[in-house]
């Protein structure tokens, strides 16, 4: 058995870590993908190299993230393993040593936005980030097409990107109207800054193979060739699964693996995916084996019909419609980005943010800076029901000395009578400070 | 008393052993086209002056089983595969007679689609008008439900005298290496067979009216009546012998590397606590992956005959072997050739040794005496080096717990255990290149039969339970029964422990050497909607490879 091309593998199943012992991401969801793994002998293919997970530092995390209080209090071990089997196969990559790799962990992390005061959508960090940032950090790879495939929309890792312009996400999801979180509309375009980095494919309920595959050739692969990323990821959540409890799709595992085929991310990292029976042990083994370069065609899920799971014309349509709507808001931007700025320095936005897994809201008010000499400065005044405010500045990769000075002179004005927690992450200096109440 | 016997490719030791005394041992060429005649001539030169009636136990090592595989002198075997839906069965094809049926079993144990008895009909017929004897028959998930392995082999029992069924070989998860394990079991089970009982039959007209025990791979026992079910448990028993020869030796309290350091080749394995590691998903030999238990061993072509020469200016040593050392008239210099000539060993021709030295030197700039230095280091960071990369791989393993991950206990051996040809001469410039304690063991060169000789019986079971299906599984015992939906695992784990013993005393173990351990607990909860609907537990369960208690009190 030869695998055409080398693949890294991280396999962290983490079978002592769950939210609770009967949610959705709990100790068993990687089980019967284990068996099924094993059991087809993928670990032995020729070409394809299991990597031991690692732990991902504070640093690893700062880079990405605000979190409150600190990193200790909001960041389990299981999260650092998480992120840190990405950065395994990260490394594996740049090196050389393989040419795309599957990080098969848990928890997921595509929830979880710039700043954490929690967990959102079982995700407390955003490991695909927090690998793209040591991507960067590590090997100065600058940019980087995430594309993610997972049900519900990627909203964590569009916030965290919504202002880089080096940084395309682009987000297949089932309709923000019937799932959560509620967003990822096409209209969703990014910041100022970078409007047109971020792209949007709301998909309808009972979308199969045949409509993903279609949004592939019409939006993600010519969006990709024209945004011309240095690095492909997948965020590759399960769960547009046909089997799967918390969602209302049609995809199969033939699907899964003919999109990884046509897509061949360098690197895909496992999200969502909940018919842990029916459809993970399938699905897994399609995407490593499209990855791997070898023959999928006969892995289908025991009950797999794909009459029964076809789409209906109607959610053609709709499909091809938004995709029409897509290409025709891409036209505009220019356009769009005037109106969005309309001569002012600085644009804000305000926004309400639901942590489900931990129930509670916080509020945010976001001001970003005009520049045109980098992606500019992002600070972010954020109070959580929780109890907590903080006041999180941000400055860039490349970012100029106009708004590292502005930054440096926000964080140091900033009072901690006002905000619990004042932070400055500048990406320039690499430094992450700290100011508390 | 016990008698150890080894029959290699090139030598057949025996060793006799009276509590932790060595009384008798030889050393001797093996005849392979003569083979049972030299093993029975070694056995009687060894035992001659001895009462047979105080020999207890009888255990032999041979690589016959290894050398057929890998010089691929296997019979035909057909080889029936129900793989149903994952991965192409046409990957994992070995030979001609590889056949993929309909049927399919999956990750529960659940039947997804029948067999037809009427392909397996065909593909009798098929087979047994190729000429084939043998056949094995191996289902993917098997292990979770042998019934379909079991309906093929049924149909095909009397039309084949040898079938073997791929749930019996290993009740690990991996259907591409239960089939080639499979496969290699029905191709050598046979040719063993007839060898151990020829070796019974030789030791019977010694007058030694015991049963014969065989050693395998995991450095364990099993009685020979078994052998032909396990046969392929055997292969590699070679390496395995050694490092229990070794283990009378090992300190308990810290990790040691065990070095077997032959003419061509030096076999390295690692001990932690006086225990040696076994390879986490079976041995390869010769191009196939099995699932055969075996001990972590590593092998690097760097030995006392390697070809020693200049490749652009730098002094290469090995693989190759070019044939014995310059001082004992071989055609290229080897390290024993510099170990001749520093005076770190006898024996040969010193001045030829010299003289292949001082060529090399000539074309280095270097004196005769710098230049067998240079070598004898050298050959010594070849060794280091491949230890560094055995415990690194070690180190490197997978794990599957946030447990594991932040309690992954790195080995981090400081010792040296040295057996084998050059192993004296060597001691001394290892153990200063290392900077770790070294022993070489008294009766090193016979260290294979000892370790035959000493090893206890060893086996394994693992138990799959499914609580809301309500069975538990255990496959290689072909145990399949009903489970209370209320079990627990403590349960499971004492029906893996009493399964474990039954099967290890039909394997010939004693009362004394049932050194049982827990390897794998797993319990899921398994969710289907919001509620609890079952438990999944995983248990697996061995006796720990060691020394018979015989053994370990005398050496006490």
């Amino acid at each position: 058995m030869n695998a055409s091309r080398r693949t890294g593998l991280v396999f962290f199943p983490a079978f002592d870590w769950a939210i609770s012992p009967d949610h959705p991401e709990r100790e068993e969801r990687l089980l019967y993908t284990q068996d099924q793994v094993f059991e087809e002998g993928i670990m032995d293919i020729e070409g394809l190299t299991e990597l031991k997970p690692r732990l991902a530092s504070p640093d690893d995390v700062q880079r990405v993230h605000f979190c409150v209080p600190d990193i200790e209090h909001s960041v389990t071990e299981s999260h650092l393993i998480s992120a840190g089997g990405c950065l395994v196969v990260a490394d594996a990559l740049m090196k050389g040593e393989v040419d795309c790799g599957f990080a098969l962990v848990r928890p997921p992390g595509h929830h979880a936005m710039k700043v954490v005061h929690g967990s959102r959508g079982f995700c407390t960090i955003n490991v695909e980030a927090v690998m793209v940032e040591y991507l960067r950090h590590q090997y100065g790879v600058d940019r980087i097409a995430i594309v993610d495939t997972d049900c519900h929309h990627g909203d964590g890792t569009q916030d965290i990107y919504w202002h880089d312009p080096n940084t395309l996400f682009i987000s297949l999801h089932q309709d923000g109207r019937t799932l959560y979180p509620g967003s990822g509309f096409p209209e969703e375009m990014g910041g100022p800054n970078a409007l047109g980095t971020t792209v949007n494919v709301p998909l309808p309920p009972g979308t199969s193979a045949e409509g993903f595959l279609y949004v592939l050739e019409r939006i993600v692969l010519p969006v990709i060739e024209e945004f011309e990323p240095e690095l492909i990821v997948n965020s590759a959540g399960q769960d547009n699964h046909y089997s799967d409890p918390i969602t209302n799709m049609n995809f199969s595992a033939q699907g899964y693996a003919a999109l990884t085929e046509r897509l061949q991310p360098h690197i895909a990292v496992l999200e969502g995916g909940y018919s842990i029976e029916g459809a993970l042990p399938y699905v897994n083994v399609g995407i490593i084996l499209a990855l791997a370069g070898m023959d999928y065609s006969r892995v289908r899920e025991p009950d797999y019909d794909p009459d029964r799971i076809k789409q209906s014309e109607m959610v053609t349509a709709a499909i091809r419609q938004t995709c029409d709507q897509i290409l025709e808001l891409r036209k505009s931007l220019p356009a769009k980005r005037e109106k969005y700025v309309k001569g002012s320095q600085y644009v804000e936005r305000t926004r309400k943010i639901f942590y489900d897994t931990d129930g509670f809201f916080e509020g945010q008010k976001e001001t970003v800076r005009i520049c045109q000499e980098c992606a500019g400065l992002v600070s972010i005044d954020s109070w959580a029901d929780s109890g907590r405010r903080i006041l999180a500045v941000h400055v860039p990769r490349g970012g100029c000395e106009v708004c590292r000075a502005t930054a440096n002179r926000w964080f140091d004005n900033a009072s901690t009578r006002r905000f619990d927690l004042v932070c400055l992450q500048d990406r320039v200096a690499g430094t992450y400070q700290v100011k508390r109440a | 008393m016990i008698l150890g016997l080894d029959v290699g490719g090139t030598h057949t030791d025996v060793v006799v052993i009276d509590g932790d005394q060595v009384v008798g041992k030889t050393k001797m060429l093996t005849d392979e086209d003569n083979l049972i005649e030299s093993v029975c001539f070694s056995i009687l030169e060894c035992t001659g002056d001895l009462d047979p009636q105080d020999i207890q136990r009888v255990v032999v090592s041979t690589t016959l089983a290894t050398n057929a595989i890998v010089q691929k002198r296997m019979p035909p075997v057909g080889i029936v595969v129900v793989s149903g839906p994952g991965m192409n069965p046409d990957e994992y094809r070995i030979g001609e007679h590889y056949y993929p049926v309909t049927g399919a079993v999956d990750h529960r144990g659940m039947v997804i689609q029948a067999i037809d008895p009427q392909e397996i009909d065909i593909l009798r017929t098929r087979l047994k008008n190729a000429g084939v004897e043998r056949v094995a028959v191996v289902g993917k998930f098997s292990t979770r439900n042998p019934a379909q392995e079991q309906e093929i082999a049924h149909l095909l029992a009397d039309a084949f005298p040898t079938v073997v069924m791929g749930h019996s070989v290993s009740g690990q998860l991996n259907f591409p290496r239960r089939i080639a394990t499979a496969y290699l079991n029905a191709a050598v089970a046979p040719m063993s067979g007839e060898f151990y009982r020829a070796v019974q039959t030789c030791m019977e007209r010694r007058g030694l009216m015991i049963q014969l025990e065989i050693l395998k791979a995991d450095g364990g026992t099993m009685a020979q009546e078994r052998s032909l079910q396990y046969a392929v448990e055997t292969i590699l028993s070679g390496p395995a012998a050694s490092i229990m020869g070794a283990l009378p030796h090992a300190d308990p309290h810290r990790e040691e590397i065990v070095l077997d350091i032959g003419g061509t080749t030096t076999d390295m394995a690692v001990l932690v606590g006086g225990v040696p590691l076994l390879e986490p998903r079976g041995i390869s030999i010769g191009g196939y992956k099995t699932l055969v238990r075996a001990l972590r061993t590593c092998s690097i072509g760097v030995g006392g005959d390697s070809w020693v020469r200049l490749e652009k200016d730098r002094l290469e040593i090995g693989p190759e072997r070019k044939g014995r050392a310059v001082a004992y008239g071989g055609p290229e210099p080897t390290p024993t050739d510099a170990l001749i000539t520093l005076g770190a060993a006898t024996g040969g021709h010193r001045q030829r040794a010299a003289e292949a030295m001082r060529r090399l030197g000539y074309q280095l700039k270097t004196g005769v005496e710098e230049t067998a230095a240079m070598v004898v280091e050298k050959t010594c960071s070849l060794i280091m080096e491949g230890v560094g990369r055995m415990v690194d791989s070690i180190n490197q393993q997978p794990v599957y717990t946030i447990h594991e991950l932040l309690e992954g206990r790195q080995i981090s051996p400081e010792g040296l255990i040295i057996i084998g040809g050059p192993a004296e001469e060597l001691a001394l410039p290892l153990q200063s290149m290392s900077g770790w304690s070294v022993k070489v063991p008294p009766h090193h060169e016979v260290a294979n039969a000892i370790g035959a000789a000493i090893a206890r019986t060893t086996c394994e079971v693992t138990v799959v339970a499914d609580t809301e299906k309500g069975y538990v599984c255990v496959p290689e015992e072909d145990y399949v029964a009903s489970i209370d939906r209320q079990a627990s695992t403590q349960e499971v784990i004492d029906l893996a422990f009493g399964l474990l013993k039954s099967k290890a005393f039909r394997l010939g173990a004693d009362e004394d050497d049932l050194e049982m351990e827990l390897l794998e607990v797993q319990e899921f909860n398994m969710v289907r909607g919001f509620s609890t609907v079952g438990k999944n537990i995983r248990v697996r369960t061995q006796i720990k490879p060691g020394l018979i208690s015989h053994y370990r009190e005398a050496a006490a």
